[in-house]
């Protein structure tokens, strides 16, 4: 514990710029992939622990296209339109068939399919960690703002999770898609008798919370290194962020996000040997003055 | 009086049975000692985070194998490799060495397991008494320790010890020409981040007393993103830094300190920097990062060196790691130790081995040894440079002097109560 570290840290301005841009940068990525997460129990009521894959495969779809283009924004497009593609295909083909089934039986499929998945890139890629590089518009010195430093690829980062965020809050708000999703979320049946395809609606659904872990995957790959099961720890994370912000909750995904990410960026610096630690603790805490997470909804 | 048959089995049968057992569990040793093939067993990590190490540790068998087999094998008899993944866990290690020598008949064992892994199988090694080379664990205690001292086992390994000795010293010479007091460390959370990074502060502390380790992070194993850890080390605006992170962990932290500009603010010391795996996969690799050399084919700069990193190359499309050298240089081992004790039977290997001194392309003056107190390598090519982004990646390396490491190694032994 170094709580003078942390003290010292609160008094600068320097610091509390850089140690929060920093939770942010956590935080935001977490978002990207915890939402998919959060969106597809919400509507289809799976919690779907292959999502880590969709994260590791939007950051080699989009390490290809780099390589292939050397274009970036190609390599985004390519992270997230390949992963919403591949979820589309997986909810048809094999999730849709284990909707009615006991949650033992969606969980054996899931991770059958973490296995799969990781066998696939190994295959395709290699068993060797590759890194994509950062492009060379980003490879510039990180701007000062206010004595603390923040690279300008995280500013980018940042702003594409944040208007994903928002996208996404008013789409499913406001529009007539939106609505027919959340009331397939609230009763599938008499959406269906309405003569809406709701297997169209869940196909959909999956791919946009593939997509938004491909996006994840490719904002993250000129940072991380890309190897075979490289979704698993951020599969664990995102599932802690939804256990605090609210299984099905959107907003609680990206406050559960945001607050992880800060407890990571400050625990660093006040409990270095906790940091782990003190994210398990604070879900403990919520999960016992408040089961459902900080915007879960009671079960009816 | 008539002599009736008692009902059940009679003692002649009795006997007979039981001589057929006795054969038939004694035959397959017989046909095992017998067998003009021998089998070596290896666990390794050919599947997770780490495969390519595992990869490259069976290329580098697999390389050397085909030379002792077409020289006529291990006294005489061929070399078979059974080679099976532990994925990385130490009890999958420990279960799959048992099965390679009770199921599968292998004689001898290579363990190419990382020190998490080795120590499970050394225990095998212990005890089904198999003569077992540990071709990848740097944890200086799996030797140096004589609770884990057993005749039938070796280590075929740099070690954290030597590393960190010769690291320690290079650092200290570069931080009292420059004035770096102010030390940050930054290393994974296990035992060999935390061992490895001591002992390296250790040896820099003695060379260069001034230094003052200021800042400390230890971010654990795998871990994806490092961003926290790079501003907490901002914030301590040290001079240097160092760190054992290595693989894919090292890799993402050099692409996520870069762009905070991080090695143009503080000299950085990475002793798992010169591999060809990460060497080759960061991108923008930063230049002037200090890094002990793990393998690389210009150090030691010989043509024997140079000619087995074109080799490996030629047959596996990719540079060898430092685990590929490692695992070479025990077959090589075992090839001297059978023609010295003219067998393959493994406690005669042994004996061969203690003390054994063999020609190597890695070695400092062209040989290596097998030291006979300790069973461990000694006298690989030892050294630190720093790098540039392209080919040779590290133009340079001051190579470290045995001398002084065996002086100081000696001292940390008696310090840790081992002798």
């Amino acid at each position: 514990m170094d709580l003078d570290a942390l003290a010292g840290c609160l008094s600068s301005s320097a610091c509390l710029v850089t140690q929060t841009t920093s939770g942010l940068i956590i935080g935001m990525l977490l978002f990207l992939v915890a939402v998919g997460l959060t969106l597809i129990f919400g509507v289809l009521k799976v919690v779907n622990f292959s999502h880590g894959a969709f994260y590791m495969f939007g950051a080699y779809f989009a390490m290809t296209a780099y390589q292939l283009t050397g274009s970036f924004a190609l390599a985004m497009l390519a992270g997230a339109a390949g992963t919403a593609a591949l979820g589309l295909i997986f909810e048809r083909v094999f999730m849709s068939r284990v909707y009615g089934a006991d949650v033992l039986m969606q969980l054996l499929v899931c991770y059958a399919f973490v296995l799969i998945f990781d066998d696939v890139v190994r295959i395709i890629w290699g068993p060797e960690f590759k890194s994509m590089g950062m492009p060379a518009a980003f490879q510039v010195m990180p701007l000062f703002i206010a004595g603390g430093v923040v690279p300008p690829y995280y500013l980018l980062l940042i702003g594409v999770a944040l208007v994903a965020a928002v996208v996404l809050g008013a789409g499913l708000s406001r529009t007539r898609i939106g609505k027919v999703i959340r009331a397939a979320a609230h009763n599938p049946g008499m959406v269906s008798a309405l003569g809406i395809n709701t297997g169209l609606i869940y196909g959909g659904v999956f791919a946009l919370g593939g997509m938004l872990a491909g996006l994840a995957g490719a904002l993250a790959a000129p940072v991380r290194s890309l190897t075979p099961g490289m979704g698993f720890s951020v599969l664990i994370e995102s599932f802690i962020v939804t256990v605090i912000g609210g299984m099905g909750s959107i907003l609680g995904a990206l406050i559960g996000a945001l607050l992880l990410g800060l407890i990571r960026s400050y625990g660093s610096l006040g409990f270095p040997l906790f940091t782990e630690g003190l994210m398990y603790l604070f879900m403990v805490i919520v999960l016992v003055s408040k089961p459902t997470g900080l915007f879960g909804k009671e079960a009816a | 009086m008539t002599r009736t048959r008692t009902p059940g089995i009679s003692r002649r049968s009795t006997l007979a049975l039981m001589g057929a057992g006795a054969m038939s569990v004694a035959a397959p040793w017989v046909a095992r000692a017998q067998a003009k093939t021998i089998k070596i067993g290896m666990p390794t990590i050919l599947s997770g985070r780490v495969a390519q190490l595992g990869t490259s540790s069976r290329n580098a068998v697999m390389l050397e194998v085909e030379k002792v087999n077409a020289a006529g094998g291990l006294a005489g008899r061929q070399i078979e490799m059974v080679i099976r993944d532990s994925k990385g866990q130490p009890q999958e290690a420990a279960r799959v060495a048992r099965e390679l020598v009770n199921t599968d008949g292998c004689e001898l064992l290579l363990d190419g397991e990382a020190s998490s892994g080795s120590f499970a199988v050394h225990e095998v090694a212990r005890d089904l008494g198999v003569l077992c080379i540990h071709t990848c664990s740097e944890a200086s205690s799996l030797t140096a320790d004589p609770k884990q001292h057993i005749p039938n086992a070796f280590r075929c390994v740099r070690q954290g010890i030597h590393d960190s000795i010769v690291g320690g010293s290079y650092a200290a010479a570069i931080a009292k020409a420059k004035g770096l007091k102010k030390w940050a460390t930054c290393s994974p959370d296990y035992a060999y981040g935390r061992d490895t990074t001591g002992e390296f502060t250790l040896y820099l502390k003695r060379f260069a007393p001034d230094v003052e380790i200021i800042s400390e992070s230890w971010p654990k194993l795998f871990q994806p993103d490092y961003t926290e850890v790079v501003t907490k080390i901002l914030q301590a605006k040290p001079q240097a830094l160092y760190s054992c992170l290595w693989g894919g962990d090292l890799t993402s932290y050099i692409d996520q300190a870069n762009i905070y500009a991080m090695f143009s603010q503080m000299e950085v010391f990475a002793v798992n920097m010169a591999d060809y795996t990460a060497l080759t996969v960061v991108k923008n690799l930063p230049k002037g990062i200090h890094s002990g050399n793990r393998y690389i084919k210009t150090f030691p700069t010989t043509p024997e060196n140079a000619a087995w990193g074109d080799a490996y190359k030629a047959k596996y499309n990719e540079y060898p790691t430092n685990w590929s050298w490692q695992n070479a240089t025990a077959v090589m081992f075992l090839a001297e130790a059978a023609k010295k004790a003219n067998s393959a039977d493994g406690k005669k290997l042994a004996e061969a081995l203690k003390g054994l001194t063999i020609k190597c392309p890695f070695g400092a003056d062209g040989t290596v040894t097998m030291r006979g107190d300790d069973h461990t390598l000694v006298g690989y090519a030892i050294g630190w440079g720093t790098t540039i982004p392209q080919e040779p990646y590290v133009p340079e390396v001051k190579a470290g002097d045995w001398k002084t490491i065996f002086e100081l190694e000696a001292e940390w032994k008696k310090s840790k109560g081992y002798t």
